[in-house]
């Protein structure tokens, strides 16, 4: 730690910091483009000029004589940064205004606008006229830039935040810089567009309107948006993201840096691959099977085979998770190791707890399985070698993972508490002996293999608690309509042992349920769902999960101990 | 020693029809030096430059033989020297006339340098408009190599070293020192930020030497006839003046504009821009008189008539609120000419060349462009004229705006033209005139 002063506020920097990161822990802000915690330093858009001096041994401050960059400047014991004095802002005021000169101040069509860092510091650092006389340079737009991403190019400031991007992190090289002096533009090669897997960063990485994301083009103004903290479900990395909705449709997923799960970024698998949530073939209301269906005949309306909505929406759901918890004791009574309940690697922690714990207590022998675990190839690094190899360990900046799943580790642990073991559902589909079945989904696309389709079989009890249909649905005797990533609140443990909280950003669609409800109520527990007291409980109960006994689990998750003393090993 | 004693140096060689042989290189006495340099330390080699004060021809000025001295002691691979042959000041050619008259008196002066600073690798970064330089110093390479100086063991001394000829990318900026390492490792020429400085991480991230070519031109005779020798020309260093080093030797000044004879004139250091005008250029075209001169090429900013007895070494255009000597490429500008226009001219070139890195540069010198031709249309305002000079007194190294000096270089001419010809702008806004002169012919 070392000692510096910004704006005669004394504050305790790193050693490794910069002006502007100092700055930041003196609760100052130092306004910049160019220069971002992720990439390489370049010193070239100039917003970040402060001035910036030592302190002697006798005591005075020698202020040095130039405005220097904040992104570039070290700092050691006894600096001392100014970002107040006329000097800099006169500075501030003459980048700004020099930013703007062919900027086309079109906010009123831009995605960018309110979140956009001319807006902010123009109103923070900026004066209000351009004293500019002549027209401003125009350029043509380029919608070829990457298939996710537009380039509106007089918005561009030039930081190249995104060209280096493309060099340093995903190793791809698609962008660059074409011309000369202000009739400067990014650009790619002919017929090489910006499509590789972690392309959309660079429209979060841009602090202008200039890239834009053309999934979310003049959706929505940003300004509506409401942000719900969660974690990526598309695998296991278990990227922290922010889920941006407006009145229960979610518009865009958008990394949070979180230097202990994935650092600053996300890939497009996860960052446009959250559409399934809103397909309408989604299960949204719990069915019964019409011989279940059968005692409440005198309430249907109508004929139809399932139970079905047209019955009071009040009933739905008290009816099905009552004839569901009588039917699951009923089963596990007349046969404890005939029961199978299958857990999905897709279930929050304290789902799953609420589901092992629920079957347990019925009956110890009742047995409780892993679900299939989705795999897509090998482990995908960057940044990128010039020929596309993955880089060597050591040098890995992203990895998008095989394991398609967020929590296998955290539902292992659950079942290995409660079952002693874990058992992959494909180590029994041969001989399942079970002649009850209580299945949880959950995956984004269709996961019922033809294994296990015939495993299952037609046992005399079936609840599916999914959120597609299946051929397993189709058939079960009852379904819990549940729900998917974004409308849950839970734990979920990625690959590196870090167990991170996600809060739901909207409701299930219909008369859905997110999973942990419906799990709480089946479980016959009084009360609301609340994750926090939950991973309490689970803290004190599960010793492989101790962590979560402080329920807080803060922004960027807390690591199982097995994994910490892991990390610790492999540091010294 | 007065200008009348003195024997071209530099250019002693050039003008003979042979002059670009090795042949007549080593019958006039050459690679002496070099034979003479190998037998000696290298250390010792760096002394002798330290010794003669000699100060980088580039433009900055900056002692050779102590930028020699910021490479770290102890380097395990790699040492580069890089030559900076990518002359694109405007005004300015005298490394063209060096290379294509006199070759091997600059690639002697390499042989040594490299020697010096231990690089057996040296780049000579070429403008790629220089299309006969390159041809001549591709003849003259081939030559040294066949003659054993260059390559393994040269001339017996253990001491190995190939020099690549590197054509460049036809931009200013790669004439800035790190814009030529990243347009060397095949960048775009943006000039890195320092530090690291290319002594410690240069070409290729490996320690590194860049200088100019008359500065190479020089060391074969400081070499042959010793430090104490360069001294006897040019400006001693001021006794008062603790920082200053001295403007030692002969230099090469490049006389162009409203003259009667534009040339190249090699003189000691320190004449003044009148005497090289009327004495070594003919006087000023047309029986005019000069109203401004340009010092040592366009970024150096102008000097007006009455500055004209100011001493062209490296302290004297800073006195008149020119940036510096520069590559002392003089351009004489007749009282028919209008300020406007030659400030119009400069700009131009400047927001033409900027590289675009930085904010201040890029803008800057593009928005001061716009602005004179508006003025030029007739349509200026009085203060346009506070504008220019706000936009040139926030770009630049100086205030701390820009990575590079590029920036100083736009500056400078529109600070200089408008503090000391500002009634001429005031009038020209005032009568609302076109500008009739043509646009000189640009940058491109």
């Amino acid at each position: 730690m070392v000692k510096v002063k910004v704006n005669d506020i004394e504050v305790d920097a790193g050693p490794k910091d910069n002006c502007i990161l100092a700055a930041r822990k003196a609760g100052v802000e130092i306004p910049h483009y160019c220069w971002h915690e992720s990439l390489s330093v370049v010193a070239s858009c100039r917003m970040c000029l402060v001035e910036v001096g030592e302190t002697k041994p006798d005591g005075t401050v020698a202020m040095g004589p130039k405005l220097v960059p904040g992104c570039q400047t070290p700092i050691k014991e006894g600096t001392v940064i100014r970002t107040d004095s006329p000097k800099v802002k006169a500075a501030q005021q003459m980048t700004l205004e020099l930013l703007l000169l062919n900027h086309p101040l079109d906010c009123s069509i831009c995605d960018q606008a309110g979140e956009c860092y001319l807006q902010d510091y123009t109103y923070k650092y900026g004066k209000a006229h351009s004293r500019l006389d002549e027209p401003k340079l125009q350029r043509m737009d380029k919608y070829h830039i990457g298939d996710q991403i537009a380039l509106f190019t007089d918005r561009c400031v030039m930081c190249t935040r995104c060209v280096r991007f493309t060099r340093e992190i995903s190793g791809t090289a698609e962008l660059q810089v074409v011309a000369r002096g202000s009739h400067e533009e990014i650009d790619v090669f002919p017929e090489e567009p910006c499509n590789n897997k972690l392309a959309g960063n660079v429209v979060d990485l841009c602090p202008v309107g200039a890239l834009c994301s053309k999934d979310f083009l003049y959706k929505k103004r940003v300004w509506w948006l409401k942000q719900a903290e969660s974690v990526c479900t598309g695998c296991s990395t278990g990227c922290s993201i922010s889920i941006d909705q407006n009145e229960n449709k979610v518009y865009r997923l958008r990394p949070r840096p979180n230097p202990e799960a994935q650092g600053h970024f996300m890939c497009d698998e996860g960052r446009f691959g959250f559409k399934y949530i809103h397909d309408e073939r989604r299960l949204s209301f719990p069915k019964l099977s019409a011989a279940l269906a059968s005692g409440i005949e005198s309430q249907r309306k109508t004929t139809s085979a399932n139970f079905a909505p047209d019955l009071n929406f009040a009933d739905l759901w008290p009816t099905a998770l009552t004839k569901a918890r009588q039917k699951i004791q009923d089963a596990i009574k007349a046969d404890p190791s005939g029961f199978i309940a299958v857990f999905s690697p897709f279930m929050t922690v304290e789902e799953a707890y609420l589901l092992a714990k629920f079957i347990k207590g019925i009956h110890e022998k009742a047995r409780l399985v892993l679900g299939p675990i989705p795999s897509l190839g090998a482990d995908d690094k960057y940044p990128k070698g010039p020929k596309g190899e993955s880089p060597a360990d050591g040098k890995v900046k992203f990895t998008i993972r095989a394991e398609k799943c967020p929590n296998r580790l955290g539902v292992e642990a659950v079942l290995k508490h409660f079952e002693g073991s874990v058992v992959r559902i494909e180590s029994i589909a041969q001989r399942p002996n079970a002649h009850a079945w209580y299945i949880v989904g959950g995956y984004a696309s269709g996961w019922v293999t033809e294994a296990i389709d015939k495993a299952v079989g037609t046992p005399s009890l079936l609840i599916v608690q999914d959120i597609f249909p299946s051929p397993l649905s189709e058939r079960a005797d009852i379904v819990l309509a549940a729900g998917s990533f974004a409308e849950r609140d839970g734990t979920y443990v990625n690959h590196a042992g870090l167990a991170q909280s996600a809060n739901a950003a909207i409701r299930a669609p219909g008369e859905a349920r997110a999973d942990g409800r419906i799990l709480m109520e089946l479980a016959g527990r009084t009360g609301l769902f609340n994750a926090m007291a939950l991973r309490k409980e689970i803290g004190s109960a599960v010793p492989e999960l101790s962590v979560l006994a402080s329920g807080d689990l803060g922004d960027q998750g807390v690591r199982l101990v097995r994994f910490a003393k892991q990390a610790a090993a492999a540091a010294t | 020693m007065s200008d009348s004693e003195f024997k071209p140096v530099l250019l002693g060689r050039v003008g003979r029809p042979d002059s670009q042989t090795l042949a007549s290189y080593r019958a006039d006495g050459g690679y002496e030096a070099l034979a003479k340099a190998l037998k000696m330390a290298n250390t010792e080699v760096i002394d002798v430059v330290k010794a003669s004060g000699l100060r980088g021809r580039g433009g900055a000025g900056f002692p050779t033989g102590l930028k020699w001295t910021f490479l770290p002691k102890d380097v395990n691979g790699p040492i580069y020297l890089c030559i900076n042959g990518d002359e694109s000041e405007p005004g300015t050619f005298n490394n063209r006339v060096l290379i294509e008259e006199d070759p091997h008196q600059v690639l002697e002066g390499i042989v040594i340098s490299s020697f010096a600073t231990r690089s057996t690798t040296a780049y000579f970064y070429l403008r790629y408009e220089y299309g006969r330089c390159y041809r001549v110093l591709k003849q003259a390479i081939d030559e040294m190599y066949a003659n054993n100086l260059l390559g393994k063991n040269i001339l017996g001394s253990g001491y190995d070293l190939d020099i690549y000829l590197h054509r460049g990318a036809c931009a200013y900026i790669c004439g800035e020192e790190t814009g030529l390492i990243e347009s060397l490792e095949g960048k775009r020429a943006w000039p890195r930020i320092k530090p690291p400085f290319p002594a410690i991480e240069g070409a290729f991230r490996r320690p590194t030497v860049v200088n100019n070519v008359e500065t190479m031109a020089c060391i074969p005779h400081i070499m042959k006839r010793g430090p104490e020798w360069f001294q006897t020309m040019g400006i001693p260093k001021d006794a008062n003046n603790p920082r200053d080093a001295g403007s030692y030797g002969p230099k090469l000044y490049c006389i162009s504009g409203h003259v009667n004879k534009p040339g190249l004139v090699e003189l000691p250091m320190g004449i003044t821009a009148r005497e090289l005008i009327d004495k070594h250029a003919g006087g000023v075209w047309k029986g005019r008189s000069a109203k401004a001169v340009i010092p040592g090429g366009i970024s150096m900013g102008f000097m007006s008539s009455a500055e004209l007895d100011t001493p062209l070494d490296f302290n004297g255009p800073g006195r008149v609120g020119c940036l510096g000597l520069g590559t002392a490429a003089v351009v004489v500008i007749d009282d028919h000419t209008s300020m406007v226009d030659v400030l119009y001219n400069a700009c131009r070139f400047f927001a033409h060349e900027s590289c675009g890195q930085c904010t201040p540069c890029r803008e800057g010198t593009a928005w001061s462009t716009k602005i004179l031709e508006r003025i030029r249309e007739g349509r200026g305002k009085l203060s346009d004229i506070d504008t220019l000079l706000e936009i040139s007194s926030s770009i630049g190294t100086i205030p701390g705006t820009t990575i590079c000096g590029l920036a100083d270089g736009a500056a400078w001419p529109i600070k200089t033209a408008i503090n000391k010809f500002r009634g001429e702008f005031e009038e020209y806004i005032k009568s609302g005139r076109r500008s009739e002169s043509p646009v000189l012919a640009g940058a491109h």
